[in-house]
């Protein structure tokens, strides 16, 4: 045996070369991911406040979600939002995706320009709908004009109107950001098949039902999962619109804005708070370990 | 909408959460040749030309005249009457009081500034951290490699909103609330940054790697002198996408800050909105504020992301 084993520094460095590059983000993997998961649950189970509190409480957080009445709000609304989204945000950016699809001048300025609201903030958005469609707004401003309506129409202050409103924006906004994802996988769809296909005569509306959409089928299975997480997740739109409110009666909240509204203040409380998030792990996990199979299908 | 600072506004990170699938292999370059290929098929005739650019204005204008007329609102004159049925697209009298005006109601210029510090930490948290960890993850071998791994996939299907409670008491632990830093802090690294970094550098050919080994170059120099130049465009992709999310991010910095001294844009923004129901110009100043600086950062750094998006880094 001529080999010999690399030196002693020599095998401590390699060691600790590779420790030391992933260091700070397997730190940050401890410190902002794994320990707040388990503290989640264990504060689930706790009466821990903003200030004080954090005895055990047993199943008392998870009895009381059961009797939520605000949740149970959340949840319909979460629901209709998600039925509500889902077609248009997994279609309509398809079809906004073949039409930029073709490298004619001056698409990169209108890929971009699609892709705009998705870069603003969604502070930024909600606040430019809740101007527009405030009672004295555009839209009604414009319908009263017109006289189509004698009194304006309470976008903002109805609970479902306020969800749909919500919902409108979220989909004016996911626009581009699906749109992207689409132009990316069409990219993958065999040109072959569209020449052999056109050749055999089949117009543009059969090419798109049998040649594009099966070729992007996956994408759409996973656009339409990521429209229903996001869905599930939704908070500034809907807490700007109704201006923190959650609408009247609080009734048009989402559940990320109860776990919000535990987070702090007088009704602060964190052991609710994380039973809230556990709901809103359990809702999402589903569709989230989809996500992740399906990425790693793509990939 | 899924985000990169992996805080999970998650809105734009996940385009690129796309695909945090562990085995991307090389050649993901060859997407942008079929692409440029395609280009050519079916010549679109004078006919279509007009059908499709006719298609494009009309998007156009649906996805950009709300800002264009929240751009004229915040230019709009006290005198000039908003709330008639038909108001005027254009300002009658262009001025720029509604911003001087803002900045008197609200401490605008301070907000933008401190939304601007937390961006800048969490780009270069992630643009150092998410490099590093995904070269050693990509191409050394080390015990624990694996578990790592496991965990950093394992956060994607955790919502961030799922952790945000005990993130913030976390953050409280170290004296943070209330701070620009505890705002920064949990999404300097995403953890999301570190699997895409991870897969632009698995897209090196491991003989470059090899060569260099050879001639006896050690992790450090593999990394800057070969692994750096060749993920150049994931790079790009993930630190714009920090920046947007840290800009654009609301309930994160809504729940760390409690002094209004302390907020971020956004968090300003919204407390703007429910003082002035009155008067919409101002708080259409302030989201001007908050969108050009943004809107301009991505035009010019349009080309990046979209070669990205070309080269296979988002991908569905």
């Amino acid at each position: 045996m001529t080999y010999t084993a690399p030196t002693r520094p020599r095998r401590l460095r390699r060691l600790f070369t590779p420790w030391a590059l992933v260091a700070p983000a397997a730190l940050w993997l401890l410190v902002f991911n794994v320990w707040p998961s388990i503290n989640t649950i264990v504060l689930a189970f706790t009466n821990a406040k903003p200030l004080g509190g954090g005895h055990f409480t047993g199943l008392d957080n998870f009895a009381r979600v059961l009797s939520d009445g605000q949740l149970a709000d959340a949840l319909l609304n979460s629901i209709v939002f998600m039925l509500v989204c889902l077609p248009l945000l997994t279609v309509l950016p398809l079809l906004l995706a073949i039409l930029v699809e073709k490298k004619i001048p001056g698409i990169a300025f209108f890929r971009t320009a699609f892709y705009t609201p998705v870069v603003a903030s969604a502070v930024v958005v909600a606040l430019i709908w809740s101007w527009v469609l405030s009672d004295r707004g555009l839209v009604n401003g414009f319908a009263q004009w017109l006289g189509i309506i004698a009194e304006p129409v309470p976008f903002l202050t109805e609970r479902w109107l306020l969800v749909f409103s919500a919902i409108s924006l979220t989909v004016w906004k996911g626009l581009g950001y699906y749109m992207i994802i689409y132009l990316s996988a069409l990219g993958n769809v065999r040109r072959e098949l569209h020449e052999a296909a056109a050749v055999d005569g089949a117009g543009p509306v059969r090419r798109f039902w049998n040649v594009t959409v099966p070729g992007v089928r996956n994408t759409m299975l996973l656009v339409s999962v990521m429209v229903a997480v996001s869905a599930l997740r939704v908070f500034s739109e809907l807490f700007v619109l109704s201006n923190g409110t959650g609408g009247p009666g609080g009734r048009a909240q989402s559940v990320v804005m109860l776990i919000q509204m535990y987070s702090r203040g007088f009704y602060g409380h964190f052991g609710y708070a994380s039973a809230l998030s556990i709901v809103l792990l359990v809702i999402t996990i589903g569709p989230m370990l989809l996500l992740l199979r399906l990425n790693r299908k793509a990939a | 909408m899924p985000d990169v600072t992996a805080r999970a506004e998650t809105g734009h990170h996940a385009v690129t959460a796309e695909r945090p699938g562990p085995k991307a292999g090389p050649g993901q370059g060859r997407h942008a040749g079929r692409a440029r290929r395609r280009a050519g098929f079916g010549t679109a005739g004078p006919g279509e030309l007009v059908l499709r650019y006719s298609l494009l204005v009309l998007v156009l204008v649906l996805l950009i005249s709300p800002f264009l007329w929240q751009l004229s609102t915040s230019l709009k004159s006290l005198h000039e009457d908003i709330f008639t049925g038909a108001p005027s697209f254009l300002p009658e009298q262009p001025t720029l009081d509604n911003y001087v005006r803002v900045a008197e109601t609200i401490p605008v210029w301070s907000y933008a500034l401190n939304s601007l510090i937390v961006a800048v930490i969490v780009v270069l948290g992630n643009a150092a951290g998410a490099t590093l960890a995904g070269y050693a993850l990509a191409r050394l071998r080390f015990r624990g490699a694996k578990l790592l791994l496991v965990g950093f996939l394992a956060t994607l299907v955790l919502p961030g909103e799922v952790t945000i409670i005990s993130q913030y008491i976390t953050v409280r632990g170290f004296g943070l609330a209330d701070t620009l830093l505890g705002v920064a802090l949990p999404g300097a690294i995403g953890m999301l940054n570190v699997l895409l970094m991870r897969t632009a550098f698995q897209a090196i050919p491991q003989e470059m790697d090899e060569a260099a080994v050879i001639d006896g170059a050690t992790p450090w120099q593999r990394l800057i002198h070969i692994g750096l130049p060749n993920v150049r465009g994931m790079l790009s992709v993930i630190t714009i996408f920090a920046f947007i999310g840290a800009w654009d991010d609301f309930l994160w910095p809504l729940i760390v800050l409690n002094d209004p001294e302390n907020f971020t844009l956004t968090v300003g923004l919204q407390y703007l909105n429910g003082t002035f129901t009155n008067n919409p110009r101002l708080p259409a100043a302030g989201t001007m504020i908050s969108f050009i600086p943004i809107v301009i950062l991505f035009a010019s750094l349009q080309r990046f992301f979209f070669r990205g998006v070309e080269e296979g880094a988002i991908k569905g």
